[in-house]
């Protein structure tokens, strides 16, 4: 085979590889779209009237993930499913988007952390590499973060709206999450800046708390919240 | 207010690591807690998995540029032959190297680690063209060295001395496929090596080499310009040091060319010994 040969065929190789780049990044940008959507629905929560109808909202929510399953599935076709690390890229960012939103659907419902499991069943997608597209741990883990931030928002809004008890139950819950979070050993990577920044939400939560019991906001919890310190 | 004060205090000398050890109102066997535990063993693996593959691409590359220097001594040396199967020995070692490679790979998706492997792939690529390109005068297909990626179970001592221990129902075979873009990035280095060759190959009074490598770089150039940015962006970059390279071959054949009718053959060491240095000035810059 002559040098120019080879370079024909390798330029013909990393053109496939262009188009099917360009292929991927249609997709996302419709995936894009989706979760956009599905976010502009779920910021209604932060809004006084918003936390009256939490249940119908999360049920919209859950109509928008059967199209984000759609979109996802027409993802899967774009590259060859051993390849899912080469193309990762495109997709991560929409990817711990959607985790994140699927998330806090399943918070709002049940004031649970979502299973890994459970996300990638919103999503229509596999929780586990060998079974095919896959959630990246890491991918889950950064959507889990980013809730926690929204978490933090939602403490500080559900007061303004007369909802006393709700910032105590958050606190909880990113007590246990940042303890979990502490269960890990990062590397310095972007999920380790990520986890930086649950420190603040925590300490933001727990200012709230403070505010509402030395007020006596919520008096059955205040005596256990003062016996505990 | 007393207790307040506390918290704030304590958000205060937040560093990780001792902060509220001793609030710890949450249970350890909660399903939370037992999940980011497995979330744990799962990431620490792939952390270690992903160090191990860094250290070995590091000893690939330094066994892979050995072998480079030690090819470099082909056209000085009177014994060529021997020079090629003492290259052929090292790079068999590196080849042992990338099998570790590609044991540690096998059932996973090879782009997940790929940053960890790629500067030690390239660096072999550039050796064993190199030395292809000796043997032959001829570029080396990326078929070609995959071709000799291809690893069995022959040898038991080497898989029993692997460091880890998830291989208990090891394959017969492991491949490693070099990618079209580590193996465009290995051949670009190459030329730089064809480079300096061809300065040698001068001082050593070997006039036909720098015509017949400014004609083989002016394939590979083409070659590159062919593809232009249709590559990735490392890619593209390396064009430049390569037209640079290119650049020096070509002027070195100009010289013969002008002057080698008039400079007596023993002494053309001498008008190239001073571009050599110039040009390890210039590499020195880069």
């Amino acid at each position: 085979m002559s040098v120019s040969d080879m370079f024909i065929a390798l330029q013909g190789v990393l053109t496939a590889d262009q188009d099917i780049r360009e292929e991927i990044r249609k997709v996302v940008q419709v995936l894009e779209q989706t979760a956009r959507e599905i976010l502009t629905l779920l910021q209604g929560v932060h809004q006084g009237a918003g936390f009256q109808d939490i249940p119908k909202k999360c049920q919209k929510a859950r109509e928008h993930f059967s199209t984000v399953r759609t979109q996802m599935e027409s993802l899967k076709t774009k590259f060859p499913a051993d390849q899912y690390y080469r193309f990762h890229e495109h997709w991560r960012f929409v990817l711990q988007r959607l985790v994140f939103l699927a998330a806090f659907v399943v918070y709002l419902e049940s004031e649970a952390l979502v299973t890994r499991e459970a996300v990638a069943e919103i999503l229509g997608i596999e929780a586990d590499r060998e079974r095919g597209f896959h959630l990246d741990i890491e991918d889950y883990l950064s959507g889990i973060l980013t809730l926690a931030s929204e978490l933090a928002r939602l403490a500080v809004n559900s007061v303004t709206a007369g909802d006393y008890s709700r910032p105590l139950r958050i606190s909880t819950f990113i007590n246990e999450l940042d303890s979990g979070f502490r269960l890990l050993n990062l590397k310095n990577d972007s999920l380790r800046k990520r986890y930086d920044g649950l420190k603040y939400d925590v300490k933001k939560i727990e200012e709230v708390v403070y505010d509402l019991s030395i007020r006596g906001l919520n008096k059955e919890v205040t005596a256990e919240a003062g016996g505990e310190k | 207010t007393g207790s307040g004060g506390f918290r704030k205090r304590k958000h205060d000398n937040f560093p990780h690591g001792q902060r509220r050890e001793e609030k710890e109102n949450v249970n350890p066997s909660s399903a939370l807690m037992m999940s980011f535990k497995s979330f744990q063993l799962e990431l620490d693996t792939r952390h270690d998995k992903y160090e191990r593959l860094v250290k070995l691409s590091r000893d690939i590359t330094i066994e892979s540029k050995r072998a480079i220097f030690l090819l470099h001594r082909f056209t000085s040396a009177p014994n060529g032959e021997e020079i090629l199967n003492e290259s052929e020995v090292k790079l068999d070692a590196v080849r042992r190297k990338i099998k570790q490679v590609a044991q540690e790979l096998f059932g996973e998706d090879m782009y997940q680690f790929h940053r960890a492997i790629s500067p030690g792939l390239q660096e072999y690529v550039e050796a064993v063209s190199f030395q292809y390109f000796i043997k032959t005068r001829s570029l080396i297909s990326v078929e070609e060295i995959n071709k000799q990626l291809i690893f069995t179970a022959e040898d038991r001592e080497e898989t029993t001395n692997m460091t880890s221990s998830s291989h208990d129902n090891q394959p017969q075979t492991w491949s490693l496929k070099v990618t079209p873009v580590d193996y465009l990035l290995g051949v670009a280095d190459l030329t730089g090596e064809l480079m300096r060759l061809c300065i040698s190959s001068v001082g050593n009074g070997d006039i036909d080499t720098p015509f017949e490598l400014s004609h083989f770089l002016r394939q590979i150039y083409d070659g590159f310009t062919f593809i232009g940015n249709t590559g990735p962006y490392e890619v593209s970059k390396k064009l430049y040091t390569l037209k640079q390279s290119l650049a020096k071959v070509e002027n070195a054949c100009y010289t013969l060319k002008v002057r080698g009718s008039e400079i007596p053959k023993h002494m053309l060491a001498d008008v190239f010994s001073s571009k050599t240095e110039l040009i390890d000035q210039e590499e020195s810059l880069s």
